[in-house]
């Protein structure tokens, strides 16, 4: 058992993400998985477009960058060429679930065996701040200026109860990044995850509750609060599908 | 025991890891990094080598060295 905890060799330097964003931890976690799984060399990851894809200044690995909303659909066919690799995607929930939702939902229901990393903020991080599918309702943002309503907008978008019912996706997982016990949960949400592909078993897609303290206009401390609050009591964290697909 | 070093250029002074510490070992320090945050400082009579605020820190700023005897590890 490791007797140090120091920062994975993988990761390169400081990360440009604000102070407080959950997307420095996501990274590395990612950083970490890999090296414990001996795959940090082989790993190719699909970078999405929004502040996810800052992950391209601190993880050191092959990446490639994607069309807004098409990294699921990069990494799908990524993996079909090369599939000894590892390939993940790295999308915020504005890119997978809103312009590129039907990327996501095909790459669960064509089994494309890659996995997918959801770093779910509940808005456009980058863009500064407007509405995602997952804002939650009465959320203030930039184009929800009284607060989300289920009358102009709808319910937000739970996609790992979409996945949950397509009956060949092999691992689904939600996590947080919100306190040191989630985001250890987390760290083993996505190793399972990438284990699950590499066995050839189908889709896997772990999605992180993620704060946006920026754009949230909240302290960091705060924000995190706020996912532990609100945010995690409408989407449950927690391990949804294990153990499924082909090798089920 | 475990040791704990900072890499405060890395810091921007979040908070998160003073959230997190259960021994009350870190605070915001009087020190401003290059980038112009005000940046923690550790209290090692007080660190137990835990680990809580490697893992909570979303900037890479911590390393706990060897943590072989530390009854608290994460
Ligand atoms: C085709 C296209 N439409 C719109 C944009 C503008 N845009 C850039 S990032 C982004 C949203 C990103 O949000 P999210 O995926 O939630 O990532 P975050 O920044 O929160 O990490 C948008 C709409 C773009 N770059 N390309
Ligand atoms: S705008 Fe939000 S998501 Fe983007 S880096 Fe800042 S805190 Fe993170």
């Amino acid at each position: 058992m490791a007797m140090t905890k120091k920062i994975p060799d993988t990761i390169k330097g400081a990360n440009t993400f604000c102070p407080g964003c959950g997307h420095g931890v996501v990274v590395r976690l990612i950083a970490e998985a890999l090296e414990e799984l001996g795959h940090a060399d082989d790993a190719i990851c699909a970078v999405a477009v929004g502040c996810s894809c800052l992950v391209n200044v601190a993880l050191g690995i092959d990446k490639i960058g994607c069309p807004h909303g098409r990294a699921s659909a990069c990494a799908a066919g990524i993996k079909r060429v090369r599939p000894g690799n590892l390939v993940f995607s790295y999308q915020g929930d504005g890119d997978s679930l809103s312009i590129g939702l039907a990327e996501t939902v095909y790459s669960a229901q064509r089994n494309e065996k890659f996995t997918q990393i959801i770093v779910n903020n509940g808005v456009f991080g980058m863009t500064g701040g407007q509405a995602s599918p997952c804002t939650l309702i009465g959320q203030k943002t930039t184009t929800t200026v009284d607060g989300r309503s289920v009358n102009m907008s709808g319910v937000p978008l739970d996609i790992m109860k979409m996945f949950g019912q397509i009956e060949s996706v092999a691992y689904l997982a939600r996590g947080s990044v919100h306190d040191a016990q989630n985001i250890l949960n987390t760290k083993r949400y996505i190793k399972k995850a990438f284990e699950a592909q590499m066995a050839g078993a189908g889709f896997s897609c772990v999605e992180i509750l993620s704060p946006c303290p920026t754009n949230w206009h909240m302290e960091p401390v705060d924000s995190m609060e706020r996912i532990a609050g609100v945010v995690s009591a409408y989407y449950p964290i927690g391990e949804i599908v294990t153990g499924g697909g082909l090798n089920a | 025991m475990g040791k704990i070093s900072l890499n405060t250029g890395y810091c921007k002074s979040c908070g998160l890891c003073i959230r997190a510490c259960t021994r009350g070992a870190l605070s915001i320090s009087g020190k401003t990094n290059e980038k112009g945050y005000r940046v923690i400082a550790a209290d090692d009579m007080k660190c137990v080598g835990c680990g809580l605020c490697y893992t909570v820190c979303p900037d890479y700023v911590f390393t706990i060295e060897d943590q072989t005897g530390s009854e608290w590890t994460v």
